[in-house]
């Protein structure tokens, strides 16, 4: 009885849900102007469109799909992105809002690694602004006050060039066979890209360290660099191709957009470790100084809105909001194949700032002493 | 300034009336313009210099020893710590030892392309091949390293077809000697360029006088060669030295900071994504200037022993 009363419901949802949403694009079709900002504040949207520009800074098109969100968000408010240094990092990112105060061209919004984030706040260089999906926010993934709010998180995953690689590692432990000789890199130095850091900091959970230890992970990187697997290579998307580092550790977002753009030339396998998985996130704030404040807001509520969630998921990021989205079903499940099993994100633990300082002076002491030769 | 002898009448004492001498005016207007136009270039270079140079030079050091406007020696401090003071040492070993073999080298090389018995074609080989590695640097340089003497290298692959593997005998680029040898690729044809005025001066008169004399070619090198060439080739070290001190991009894509350099170690605090520490960065950065500042004192003092055997 309640079987053919739920599957009845079920029915009636289904149609009723298709109505509703034939109507939407119906409407939507007819009047794009007013839908478009249907789900966004008329004034805030009004606001924006007087200003007329939005001044971001470092988003890359092809990390995180920041791209389409940028075209996205053009073409919905018609206003014209100012993108300034796609390729910055969080520091540089800080830098520009101080000196670009009081300019037309002053930057706007930022996206910036954690650390970062609280060091803007602590200077004051943020203006707190609570998006109107906030609650759905993790807690953890958010300042109290609204300085800065995290965006998207990734995990440490493993690409590897299989026309080089016939046996693919699964595990932080299979990085250590004979092998793989010469062929395992990170994208930088630890102490200076945030992948790199947090690559050695994974490494450290699947050999017994912790969030309050990351010891394990640069003796495990110093017995890799011995035998010969690690080379300190800076990796890059053509190391990567050429085959010269044919094993990268990186950003799962990062890596599956590589897999996806090189999907015709090179074939690439992206592996989340079976034994330590650690995941970081960015966050988004508002510069106190920002030229454009309304549509330093607008972008907020856009990126925090479903729909820009979505983009991020799109580029493989996952976005803040995702446990929030999936309860509420609104991911659609091709959109979920196409990422690695969930299972392991829903593990990710998130380093307070003190462990991450922690972290870093344990690195910057023995990083170079015990993997250096 | 020395050279610029003006007409007797300018030793008028006080700035004698020209009534008398109505064409006298004209004269000295347009020597007064001719002489404006190297000052205004080299107003031009002081004011490339302030903006490039001495503005950066007193921000670092404004951000070095200021913290929120109060004084503080709490960055410089730091930078005497271990970690920073062995990055420092590191640094300078790479930067004397690259620049010591490439002084050598690129002496011997300019030495060669000016003897009399090299056929043109040499000549014109090397310094062309000088003036395009010499400004072989930075990420390219690296890679095209890697995919030649890098573990799966073409050389290192060749080699190991014949039987030697250079990688189990303890190579590897991704070190002190790797770095060495990487550095070395834009080095030597640097000092070529340099030295090679220096050497093309030697006079062939010279060298007969030399020999008329009953001058060996031993004592020719000792009492001639040496002594001119002495200053312009220590000069040309200190500029090498510089160079290589204050390479980056290089040693990064290299070796991602494994082998502890300042320049990286200022990277990674200034532009990086895990530490935030600018104004120690900018501390770091007063010691290359302090070390820089030093060579080029060093240099200036060169070029003025450099003149007394000219």
């Amino acid at each position: 009885m309640s079987n053919t009363f739920f599957d009845h419901s079920a029915d009636f949802g289904r149609r009723h849900f298709l109505t509703l949403s034939a109507a939407a694009i119906a409407f939507a079709t007819a009047l794009p102007g007013i839908s478009a900002a249907a789900d966004f504040d008329q004034a805030l949207v009004d606001a924006a469109k007087g200003e007329g520009t939005l001044n971001s800074i470092a988003l890359p098109p092809d990390w995180a799909n920041y791209g389409k969100m940028i075209s996205t968000f053009e073409e919905k408010f018609g206003l014209k992105v100012n993108n300034q240094s796609p390729n910055a990092s969080s520091a540089q990112e800080l830098q520009a809002i101080r000196s670009t105060k009081g300019q037309s061209r002053a930057v706007d919004v930022v996206d910036v690694g954690s650390s970062f984030a609280l060091a803007g706040t602590k200077e004051g260089l943020f203006e707190p602004y609570k998006v109107s999906t906030w609650d759905s926010i993790p807690a953890e993934m958010k300042d109290a006050d609204g300085n800065w709010y995290g965006d998207y998180f990734g995990v440490i995953s493993f690409v590897v060039n299989t026309n080089i690689v016939k046996n693919v590692p699964q595990s932080w432990s299979d990085l250590l066979k004979p092998e793989y000789k010469g062929q395992i890199a990170l994208n930088g130095s630890p102490m200076g890209a945030a992948a790199a850091f947090s690559g050695v900091w994974a490494a450290s959970l699947a050999n017994g360290g912790s969030l309050d230890d990351i010891e394990p992970g640069i003796k495990f990187f110093a017995e890799l660099s011995k035998s010969g697997n690690f080379i300190p290579v800076d990796a890059t998307p053509a190391t990567l191709q050429s085959g010269q580092t044919p094993i990268v550790i990186d950003w799962d977002y990062l890596n599956l957009g590589y897999q996806k753009q090189f999907a015709s030339t090179t074939p690439l396998q992206v592996v989340i470790p079976s034994d330590g998985v650690f995941g970081n996130y960015y966050a988004q704030a508002i510069s106190a100084f920002a030229a454009n404040p309304s549509a330093a807001k607008l972008w907020e509520e856009f990126v925090y809105s479903d729909e820009g969630q979505l983009i991020y998921l799109e580029g493989f990021a996952h976005p803040a909001r995702f446990n929030d989205m999936v309860e509420r079903g609104v991911i659609p499940e091709e959109l979920m194949n196409a990422l690695p099993p969930a299972e392991p994100y829903q593990q990710v633990k998130f380093p307070n700032s003190d462990q991450s300082e922690k972290a870093q002076s344990t690195l910057q002491a023995n990083w170079q002493n015990e993997v250096g030769n | 300034m020395a050279d610029s002898h003006l007409p007797a009448s300018a030793a008028l004492p006080g700035g004698a009336s020209d009534g008398h001498y109505p064409e006298k005016p004209a004269v000295r207007r347009r020597q007064g313009l001719a002489s404006l136009i190297p000052w205004f270039f080299i107003a031009l270079f002081f004011l490339f210099i302030t903006a490039f140079l001495i503005l950066p030079s007193i921000t670092v050091l404004l951000g070095a020893f200021f913290e929120n406007g109060a004084p503080t020696l709490k960055f410089v401090r730091q930078i005497f710590g271990r970690h920073y003071l062995h990055a420092y040492i590191v640094t300078t070993e790479l930067a004397a030892l690259t620049a010591l073999i490439a002084t050598v080298a690129g002496l011997v090389t300019a030495h060669i392309v000016q003897m009399r018995g090299t056929p043109q074609w040499v000549r014109t080989g090397i310094t062309s091949f000088s003036g395009v590695a010499a400004n072989f640097a930075g990420v390219p340089l690296a890679f095209a390293f890697i995919s030649t003497l890098g573990t799966l290298g073409m050389v290192t692959v060749w080699l190991k077809v014949i039987g030697i593997d250079i990688y189990s005998q303890g190579f590897s680029l991704f070190t002190f000697t790797g770095l060495t040898i990487t550095y070395l690729y834009f080095q030597v044809p640097l000092m070529v360029i340099v030295i090679t005025p220096a050497v093309q001066g030697m006079r062939k008169e010279w060298r007969e006088a030399c020999d008329n004399l009953g001058g060996s070619s031993f004592t020719y090198w000792r009492r001639i060669g040496i002594p001119i060439l002495t200053p312009p080739t220590l000069a040309g070290f200190i500029l090498l030295f510089g160079n290589a001190f204050a390479s980056y991009a290089t040693p990064y894509a290299l070796t991602s900071g494994l082998i502890p350099l300042v320049p990286t170690e200022i990277g990674n605090l200034l532009s990086g994504n895990v530490m935030a520490a600018p104004q120690l960065g900018q501390a770091l950065a007063l010691g290359m200037i302090v070390v820089m500042g030093l060579a080029m004192l060093l240099y200036w003092l060169l070029q003025k022993w450099a003149s007394k055997w000219r």
